[in-house]
């Protein structure tokens, strides 16, 4: 189980208040409508599956409410990081 | 019967009764047997001390088996415990289970009982009649009697059963945080916490066993010139008197989960009783402690491996430590005559054991050809026969040893170079050297590593905070075992954060001088090994070195076919014994060395754990929440039964004395439309949202539009995913200019606020708004029907109720019944309805006027299946319920809900105009109505349009919504047809599972008054 450090609320918690939304850094693109099907499919449905360093999204659900990104290992979960929505990773 | 192994403490040489309490004896049962013990003995030292041979049958060959080991690793002795139905315990290690007065136990294995077992003789008939991937192989046709087959199988193996009744125990959970945890309280264990105390940190030291000691429980060895016992007593009375130490004995670290969180199964009275029933001795059975670690020491030590040799499976066939460890701790000795069989030097202490309890040592059988330890020469000069390079090849004997043969092997241990030997002893000890217990850390993914010097595994990297110490890493000296156990100690607390170096807690320690140990891990046979006697490598399931080799040549390579395949190492056991063996062996037959071959992956739990433990208090009333309205007692006063959505308990339905469930809401539906009904609409989710862009913010999450929303009005509408699919709906009233009240469906309230929390945080974050949940914060009552408004007259003199100044979908601030509201003019039935919003303790207060006041009007009180027979009436969807993900607005022909006219292109816009979502065949939301009025159509039901079609046939979309109305006199109902919304006044047919067909009409989903009249009165 994981121990999540919350860049909002700057202390480490238990994984249980934490929901992981998904991929990080996949930003909606400013005109959807001008898109081809096949370039919104890829907003939409295209995500990485990465061995290694990943930068994911996570909710401190039952705590501030906050999203926020995180840099994980899948191989080791090691948490490298976490930061705010707006940041960018400095582990990649 | 009388304890014939027990020995007379007064007589042995050493005087000592080890850790057993021989003032104290206890009585026990074992397969409705009585037998006696004492206190401090295991059910297995206690049954060895009653001369106990068989304690099962073996799993695949029911072979009699007895008891091999003394703790953890235990293959064999899997008893059934309890004296009640209710606390019946499967799979309990009689090494592990102290013995208390009353203890009742059975074997778990052998049918109809242990020593007679009628499967046996098909394990005779044949070596190879159950060879590996024989259930595969022979009972996988034809696959229908495979039930038939599953049932005998499991009759005749299994270990154990749970119980018929419930557990009448408490268990529960602790969370702990800690700086040190330290796992193993044996010699590197405690030199470790003693280190680490000493600086303050917070440690806690979790073992096992009943008491800390491990292997020193069982040592002649000596610390600073006195017995180890000394020692372990004193450090043991420094840590329990430390406020910053918690001591957990019989407690099993279980599992290492990531970033060093540890689950460790303590056992609070499984040692005092079956059950407790009174106070004060009553308390929790056991806890599961949740700990987080800043350091986590790893102090558990190793596993003695046995040797592989024929029929080495038969009772009295033991592990050279365990022997020891019966004798020093327990005052038993297995057996009358003993013969020993080792590859290293370590294991001549045992045959010295037995010597000093006055019985016959046969031999000891010396792999090695040249052995000169201290040890060796310290049994050669008690006058110990010491037969070196050669093994034990067989085992002769059915219920219990009889003999032995020896023979001598060549240099490497793989061929037979002499005549055969026959040795008569009624016990054979072996031990193949050790093999660190490593399995806690490779919980979290580590790989172990092999260590050819130690000629066994040690933990390889890990990213957790984790050190090692002692047997684990292969370092068995009891001198070296201390001094690591002191570095690491200081290092964890170090790690954690602690400077102070703090001083070691013992100073003298003399070693045996020990020679090196041979790598053995198949002993050979004149025969090979296909035609040799059963060599058994994993003895729970019956796994034996002609079995793998089997494996191998059928083609399985990688040792986790190999494991699946031949079951090495499955079990309750997971292989703690044989897997070593069974890898060497594999690698062998494949050859490779063992490290290429690698190891089998470790799991949590370490040993078997009950379900009491892990649901701890979550179970019965505490297994989720439940939320109740403000109205609740109200409603089971009255009689209502419940439905669970999420976690709300919603009436269903109101039914009066003798009244079936349909005639319930026959009336209630009936009397809605004819009068006035009244509902608990307290659950649907609401989410107060405010700031400058709250408007601009609903334009695009809702499909609609809101720009010209004014305040004081209300606007239904449908919230859609970025695919264009429909995920929730519900009426948003203005409240004033930036402020809004949103609500959701009941179970979607909370995804729905993430949602939009989701959004704002993290695309559009510019935006000034603000959203909370206020759900809690209101009970709502809704009256729907022709007389609510003279109902509610009744109970308001501040709300214009005219109905050209309060219109449909319009709201106002008032009080009702004396009470601060707001009132919504907004309808879920096509009635004219008011949706009375009062602060949630006003709740039950309003209710009651209402149902008052209601009186004259024959007001009825419905629940949520009449809101669905009533909205179904009207064509109004259930998001959820006619909605599952897959259908945008215009399938739901709801595209008067979506707006082209927006700037923003609101969440849904693109993905509903993807190329599939506008082809004309899309499953299209249609009501249905049945040729026989009377005819109500599953749920669920597949339409086609030609019963008559061959299979497979031509799928038209199913039933989502379907009831029998009262009001309208026969059936109606919703659900999916490709093109459903061109098809109009089409047949179709439903074909149902008993072969009837039903037919329908495609017509519209508004069944009741098109026009929407009876709601704009």
């Amino acid at each position: 189980m994981f121990y999540i450090y919350c860049p909002y609320c700057e202390e480490h918690r238990e994984e249980e208040e934490f929901h992981v939304v998904g991929q990080a850094h996949i930003d909606r693109p400013l005109d959807p409508d001008s898109l081809s099907d096949a370039e919104w499919a890829k907003y939409l449905y295209m995500r990485k599956n990465t061995r290694g360093l990943y930068q994911e999204q996570w909710l401190h659900a039952i705590g501030c409410r906050k999203f926020f990104n995180m840099t994980r290992d899948t191989v080791t979960y090691e948490i490298k990081e976490t930061y705010k929505v707006g940041e960018q990773p400095t582990v990649v | 019967m009388t304890q014939k192994n027990r020995l007379d403490v007064n007589k042995s040489a050493n005087k000592s009764s080890g850790r057993i309490n021989v003032n104290k004896p206890i009585s026990f049962r074992y397969g409705g047997k009585p037998y006696a013990g004492y206190e401090g003995d295991t059910v297995a030292s206690a049954l060895l001390a009653n001369g106990v041979d068989i304690i099962g049958r073996s799993f695949k060959y029911s072979r009699p088996r007895g008891i091999v080991a003394a703790g953890a690793e235990e293959p064999n002795a899997i008893l059934q415990m309890g004296a009640t139905e209710a606390t019946q315990v499967p799979n309990v290690r009689a090494t592990q289970q102290e013995l208390f007065e009353g203890l009742e136990c059975k074997a778990t294995n052998g049918w109809p009982n242990e020593d007679f077992d009628l499967m046996s003789y098909v394990g005779k008939v044949g070596g190879n009649v159950m060879s590996p991937g024989f259930y595969y192989k022979t009972f996988m046709y034809p696959q229908s009697m495979w039930k038939t087959y599953e049932k005998v199988i499991r009759k005749a193996a299994g270990f154990g059963r749970s119980p018929q009744e419930n557990d009448p125990d408490i268990y529960d959970h602790i969370h702990r945080h800690c700086d040190v945890l330290i796992v193993g309280a044996g010699p590197a264990g405690l030199a470790a916490a003693a280190a680490a105390a000493q600086t303050g940190a917070r440690v806690i030291i979790a073992d096992e066993q009943a008491e800390f000691g491990g292997s020193l429980l069982h040592s002649t060895e000596l610390i600073d010139a006195e017995k180890v016992q000394v020692w372990v007593d004193k450090i043991v009375a420094q840590l329990n008197n430390a406020p910053n130490v918690v001591c957990l004995s019989r407690s099993t670290v279980n599992g290492y989960h990531d970033h060093n969180f540890l689950t460790i199964h303590e056992r609070r009275t499984d040692h005092i009783a079956d059950f407790i029933a009174e106070a004060p001795k009553k308390t929790i059975r056991q806890r599961m402690h949740r700990v987080r670690a800043k350091t986590v020491l790893l102090a558990t030590g190793a596993h003695e491996r046995p040797l592989v040799f024929g029929n080495n499976d038969v009772p009295g066939s033991m592990l050279a430590s365990a022997v020891s460890t019966y004798i020093h701790r327990y005052a038993v000795v297995p057996g009358k005559s003993l013969v020993l069989m080792t590859t290293n030097d370590y294991a001549y202490q045992t045959a010295i054991d037995w010597f000093y309890t006055g019985r016959k040592v046969v031999a000891v059988v010396d792999a090695r050809a040249n052995p000169q330890g201290q040890r060796v020469h310290q049994a050669r000069e008690l006058g110990i026969t010491v037969i070196a390079g050669s093994a034990v090849i067989d085992v002769s004997g059915n219920h219990r040893v009889s003999g032995v043969k020896v023979a001598s092997i060549d240099k490497s241990g793989e061929k037979i170079t002499g005549e055969i030997k026959p040795l008569v002893c009624d016990t054979i000890a072996s031990s193949g050297g050790w093999s660190p217990a490593v399995h806690l850390s490779c919980h979290t993914g580590s790989k172990p590593v092999w260590d050819e010097k130690i000629l066994g595994f040690v933990p390889g990297k890990t990213i957790q905070k984790q050190l090692t110490a002692g047997g684990i890493n292969g370092c068995y000296r009891l001198k070296a075992c201390l001094q690591e156990g002191y570095q690491r100690g200081c290092k964890a607390a170090t790690d954690a954060g602690f400077q102070q170096m703090p001083q070691p807690s013992f100073n003298d320690v003399i070693d045996v001088d020990e020679e090196p140990a041979m790598a053995l891990f198949h002993i050979p046979h004149t025969e090979p090994t296909s035609r040799a006697p059963k060599q058994f490598v994993d003895l729970q399931n019956d796994v034996t070195a002609a079995g793998i080799e089997m494996a191998t040549r059928e083609g399985f390579e990688s040792i986790e076919h190999v494991k699946r395949y031949t079951a090495l190492g499955f079990g309750t056991d997971q292989g703690k014994l044989g897997n070593i063996n069974g890898m060497a062996i594999t690698a062998k037959s494949l050859n490779k060395s063992i490290p290429e071959t690698g190891t089998t992956i470790f799991r949590p739990n370490y040993t078997p754990i009950t379900f009491g433990a892990i649901a701890g208090r979550h179970c019965g009333e505490l297994f989720d929440p439940k939320r109740y309205t403000a109205m609740h007692q109200w409603h089971e006063k009255n009689g209502a039964l419940f439905e669970d959505v999420g976690q709300w308990k919603r009436p269903w339905y109101f039914p009066k004395t003798g009244e079936t469930m349909q005639q319930a809401l026959d009336r209630e539906c009936l009397a809605t439309r004819k009068s006035v009904g009244i509902l608990d609409a307290s659950t649907l989710g609401k989410i107060d949202i405010q700031g400058k862009d709250a408007r601009e913010f609903l334009g695009r999450v809702y499909t609609n539009a809101w720009a010209k929303l004014a305040v004081g009005k209300c606007r239904y509408g449908l919230m859609c995913g970025e695919d264009g699919m429909v995920f929730d709906d519900g009426v948003t009233s203005c409240l004033g200019e930036n402020h809004f009240l949103m609500t959701t469906t009941t179970g979607g309230a909370a995804r729905v606020l993430e949602w939009l929390e989701l959004y704002h945080q993290t695309e559009w974050s510019d935006m000034e708004v603000y959203f909370n949940s206020v759900t809690d914060h209101w009970a709502t009552a809704t009256i729907s029907g022709p007389n609510s408004r003279q109902l509610l007259a009744e109970l308001t003199n501040d709300i214009d109720l005219d109905k050209d100044n309060f219109k449909f979908m319009d709201w106002c601030e008032g009080t009702v019944a004396g009470v601060p509201a707001r009132v919504y003019r907004i309808s879920f039935t096509g009635e004219l309805s008011f949706e009375i919003n009062v602060q949630a303790n006003y709740g039950m207060f309003v209710w009651e006027k209402l149902i008052e006041h209601g009186e004259k009007f024959n007001i009825t009180p419905y629940g949520t299946e009449t809101m669905h027979i009533l909205r179904a009436e009207k064509g109004f969807i259930i998001a959820g319920q006619d909605t599952d993900g897959s259908v945008h607005p215009y399938d739901l022909n709801m595209g008067w809900a979506v707006s082209a006219n927006k700037t923003f292109s609101f969440i849904g816009k693109r993905g509903m105009a993807r190329e599939d979502c506008v082809r004309p065949n899309r499953k299209q939301l249609v009501g249905l109505k049945t040729n026989d009025p009377k005819q109500v159509i599953p749920e669920g039901s597949q339409a086609v349009n030609d019963p008559n079609q061959p299979l497979p046939m031509d799928m038209q979309g199913h039933i989502t919504s379907s009831y029998w109305s009262a009001n309208l006199g026969h059936s109606i109902a919703m659900g999916y047809i490709k093109g459903g919304i061109n098809r109009m006044g089409e047949k179709v047919y439903y074909p149902q599972a008993d072969g009837s067909v039903i037919e329908a009409e495609i017509c519209s989903t508004i069944f009741l008054d098109p026009k929407g009249e009876r709601q704009n009165v």
